[in-house]
């Protein structure tokens, strides 16, 4: 079919640059600015270069803030998009339970993050909490407040309980979308139930996972309230992820020009490796 | 209007006049020759020329980077090397 050019489209687009412009690009060139000068407040400005940028590269801090976000990410990943598609497999296709789970599933999404992280604190509390008491009398001493290892499963599990639905949801969406004849066609050659998931159900998935690992990706690599709301970042610097380090270095400190450097810095990795994670799953799409 | 609060400097109005001119010589260039010139690369899958200026400026990000915390604050090395780079991303990839 031949496409219609019509230049004319382009208008359409114009209130969405607009709004990216305004949302985006701008604060992007204010942080930039920030980036290269240091600041002492009452909108004045002293030239720094690059020397921000060698202080937050030479910065034990960051690299260990980097490492701790790449690992989260990655724990995360590892969970929650097989667990989503486990629970996608089993929820029911047709009768009363379709809505009663799509609305159970969809809940933890709708709570706000600071009220999931003051759930999930008060939930381990040694002393009131049900998960933590439980544990207690279990006679596992737990307590994210003192033990790292504690502190990393709350904010892992808290992560899980919160953002799985997402998942779930979006596999939901794909696994509807698959048609009934290719069902039809495995019965008929006998396939098994992991044949059916190898060869029917996950290649039509892939579109949609894309979509999941990209935002549960991105999401996990920036976290801040959760855990800044459990652990605040500790037990020392356990939790500190790199957008709660930012925000101490930025508010905390004042130190805007570190802040700025390490905010861009931070959004190129995040940047290429979403580029990474998109390109890899598109080209093989595509290959297949 | 007042920018004042933008913090603007003569190397990032530079750098980001250098962004707008990438984008409008891309814009002008899609333009006499439409389609992207898509092909598969070195690296073996589609990219057009928007994807292979993404993949220079991006990669130029972060050869900067890596000059800074490996060689130095002086960048002109890092620049050349990032012109290089894009050249070849442009012809190989």
């Amino acid at each position: 079919m031949q496409k219609t050019w019509n230049n004319k489209a382009w208008f359409m687009v114009l209130p969405v640059l607009v709004l990216v412009a305004f949302s985006a690009v701008i604060p992007l060139m204010t942080v930039v600015n920030y980036s290269v000068q240091d600041t002492f407040g009452n909108n004045e400005f002293f030239w720094a270069g690059t020397e921000w940028f060698t202080e937050v590269l030479e910065s034990a801090r960051f690299w260990d803030a980097l490492q701790r976000n790449l690992f989260f990410s990655g724990v995360i990943l590892a969970i929650e998009i097989p667990l989503g598609i486990f629970i996608a497999l089993n929820m029911p296709k047709k009768g009363l339970g379709v809505p009663f789970c799509l609305v159970f599933m969809a809940l933890p999404l709708l709570i706000p993050w600071n009220v999931v992280g003051t759930i999930w604190q008060l939930l381990s509390r040694a002393d009131i909490g049900l998960v933590g008491y439980s544990l207690a009398r279990l006679g596992i001493p737990f307590n994210y407040a003192s033990d790292p290892l504690h502190a990393w499963i709350t904010v892992v599990v808290m992560d899980v309980w919160h953002w799985t639905s997402l998942v779930v949801l979006l596999a939901y969406a794909g696994l509807v979308s698959i048609p009934d004849s290719y069902y039809q066609a495995t019965k008929i050659d006998g396939a098994s139930r992991w044949a059916v998931f190898r060869y029917i159900q996950l290649p039509k998935l892939k579109r949609v996972l894309l979509i999941a690992v990209l935002l549960r990706f991105m999401d996990s690599f920036m976290i801040y309230t959760e855990p800044f709301v459990v652990t605040g970042g500790g037990p020392g610097s356990a939790t500190t992820f790199l957008s709660i380090d930012l925000v101490k270095i930025a508010v905390g400190q004042f130190d805007l020009g570190p802040a700025a450097a390490m905010s861009i810095i931070y959004f190129l990795i995040v940047l290429l490796l979403s580029w990474v994670f998109y390109t890899v799953m598109t080209s093989s799409d595509a290959a297949n | 209007m007042d920018f004042s609060w933008m913090a603007w400097t003569l190397p990032t109005a530079l750098f980001f006049l250098t962004i707008l001119a990438l984008l409008i010589g891309m814009g002008v260039w899609e333009y006499v020759s439409p389609g992207g010139n898509p092909r598969v690369g070195i690296l073996r899958f589609e990219t057009t020329r928007g994807d292979r200026l993404f993949v220079s400026l991006l990669g130029s990000a972060f050869i900067h980077l890596a000059w800074l915390g490996l060689g130095g604050p002086d960048l002109w090395w890092a620049l050349a090397l990032s012109v290089v780079y894009a050249v070849g991303v442009f012809k190989l990839v």
